[in-house]
């Protein structure tokens, strides 16, 4: 009993560290422009792809087989790439409509996402099928001793679970500290008092794409080593459980979106196993779970209610 | 040429052209308003000179440099500050960051805690809340810091737009006097107001405008004794 329970708050929590992780980049992106980016898990599906070609085909075997070198060109590799992709598809598909009317940038997401998903399928060695991704990283399993048995973790998830949640505190730091945050801030709250204070915001805005891009293309790397596979949906599937998880906590903040995806990260994992329908379900908890919270509270956890400017 | 030389300018905003024909000057050191009823045009000409808006024709030029093709954030970098109607703070962040926000620009950090300093000394509401969010004071307090994170980019040319909108007559009277306080110090301020009676007294030189247009300039007490303006501006209830 307890093991199982252990275990999976143990899944949830790594899956869902994972998911606020991507969510930093819808709620950011959000935050900015007022844009559900659509596209976003592909983003983060496109850096595992990046993370997967530099250890394919860049590194030589002898330095491929030692994960202390294999692991960060692996993150680098497709945290740049997941960043080129998202600030490429702000500048070409989403700035030309900027002052659209708001259904044509956000289809032109969907777009985005649907071109991206067939460009991997198509140019991507054998990406047709899910590939196999190496274990560059810390092999083998943690084994926690609890009453009745063992809780077992997969190192790989601990590190992905604890970068994801150094990099969005490191995130909410450079956001609440830094002069170029402060500038992020002031865009998003009115950009064009922002351009008042000598702001430019096409470059806060590539600046708020390339950040989120390069999180979730290092969720990417991370996350196909944590499952040894990467598969072109991934992003789709994690991409919808990210923005729910924005939503939930309350698109445009960060500690929103990280307690967003931890929530429903536990949601998925303790619903598959507890609740009626197991793991065929546990999709259906996680919207139960958002429109509960959303009649409750309809600016999630941490979500500024619209408020009249003084 | 004048210190700030606006020609000719035509802005269509939207369907309507709010401004068609505005032409003015102020020299360096002075302060000069724009005056006017409501819809006349004074609030797009100046978001028209700040690089808010793109002007349709017509030339803005500041000390001999042109700035009516740039855009608003290389237009502060010239030194043209603009504190907006209707105040615009940024009102989830605190004093301490709006104020730093108008100094964005800057890069010598010694001066920007000088001036900080010297904002608090001009404002002292303002520096004993510095970690308070701006969306929490009162309408004359937002309008000091308003003016305080204009004036934080050290400006050759302080834009005001409607200074005393809202504002009690203690605390638009307060507003006036640090404006004077700021023309001492070597400031050049171009002031739009409703509140002709209080703007005229003020200004060393005026304009009014209407329909989108520069009718009548003169000093400010010429235009206070004029009867077209009398007339127009300054009869009863006007600056209510």
């Amino acid at each position: 009993m307890l093991p199982t329970l252990l275990s999976q708050v143990a899944n949830g929590l790594v899956l869902g560290s994972l998911i606020g992780l991507i969510a930093l980049g819808y709620t950011m992106v959000y935050g900015i422009i007022q844009l559900i980016n659509f596209a976003h898990g592909e983003i983060f599906m496109v850096g595992a792809y990046g993370g997967l070609a530099a250890l394919t085909y860049l590194l030589p075997a002898a330095i491929a087989n030692q994960w202390y070198l294999a692991l960060p060109i692996a993150l680098v590799a497709g945290a740049v790439i997941a960043a080129l992709v998202a600030v490429a598809a702000e500048r070409f598909a989403y700035r030309p409509l900027r002052d659209a009317p708001r259904l044509a940038p956000l289809i032109t997401a969907l777009g985005v996402s649907v071109a991206l998903q067939e460009a991997v399928r198509v140019f991507y060695p054998d990406a047709t099928a899910a590939l196999p991704f190496p274990s560059i990283f810390i092999e083998g399993t943690l084994e926690i001793p609890v009453p009745g048995g063992t809780v077992p973790i997969k190192y790989a998830g601990i590190l992905l679970a604890l970068v994801s949640l150094a990099l969005a505190a490191g995130l909410q730091v450079f956001v609440d500290r830094s002069r170029t945050g402060r500038a992020m801030r002031a865009t998003a709250q009115d950009r064009d008092i922002a351009r008042l204070m000598g702001i430019d915001p096409d470059r806060v805005i590539v600046l708020t794409f390339l950040i989120g891009g390069a999180l979730a293309g290092v969720g990417g790397v991370l996350y196909g080593g944590y499952l040894n596979n990467i598969n072109i949906d991934m992003g789709f599937q994690n991409g919808i459980f990210a923005f729910t998880a924005a939503v939930l906590g309350g698109i445009g903040s960060i500690r929103g979106a990280v307690v967003g995806g931890l929530a429903i990260g536990l949601v998925k994992s303790l619903g598959g196993q507890y609740l009626p329908g197991g793991t065929a379900y546990d999709y259906v908890w996680i919207f139960v779970v958002l429109i509960v919270v959303l009649v409750f509270r309809p600016q999630g956890f941490f979500g500024e209610t619209e408020r009249v400017r003084a | 040429m004048a210190f700030l030389e606006v020609r000719d300018l035509t802005v269509a905003y939207g369907a309507i052209q709010g401004v068609r024909g505005v032409t003015f000057a102020v020299e360096q050191g002075q302060i000069v308003s724009l005056i006017g009823s409501n819809g006349a045009g004074k609030t797009t000409t100046l978001r028209t000179l700040s690089g808010l808006l793109r002007p349709v024709s017509g030339e803005v030029w500041l000390d001999g440099t042109p700035l009516h093709r740039l855009p608003a954030h290389e237009i502060l970098a010239h030194g043209v500050a603009h504190s907006p109607e209707g105040r615009r703070l940024f009102a989830r962040m605190t004093v301490e960051e709006n104020l730093r926000l108008g100094a964005y620009t800057r890069r010598d950090e010694a001066g920007v805690v000088a001036d900080l300093d010297r904002i608090y000394d001009l404002f002292p509401v303002l520096g004993q809340r510095r970690r308070a969010k701006a969306g929490l004071f009162s309408g004359g307090e937002q309008q000091m810091l308003a003016i305080g994170r204009a004036l934080m980019s050290r400006p050759r040319l302080l834009m005001l737009d409607e200074p005393s909108m809202g504002l009690s007559p203690i605390m638009t009277q307060k507003i006036f006097d640090t404006v004077r306080d700021l023309r001492a110090e070597g400031t050049t301020v171009l002031l739009v107001e409703q509140n002709a009676l209080a703007a005229l007294a003020l200004s060393d030189r005026a304009y009014v405008i209407d329909l989108g247009r520069t009718t009548l300039s003169g000093t400010g007490a010429e235009l206070l004794a004029d009867p077209r303006v009398q007339a127009a501006y300054l009869g009863e209830g006007v600056t209510s």
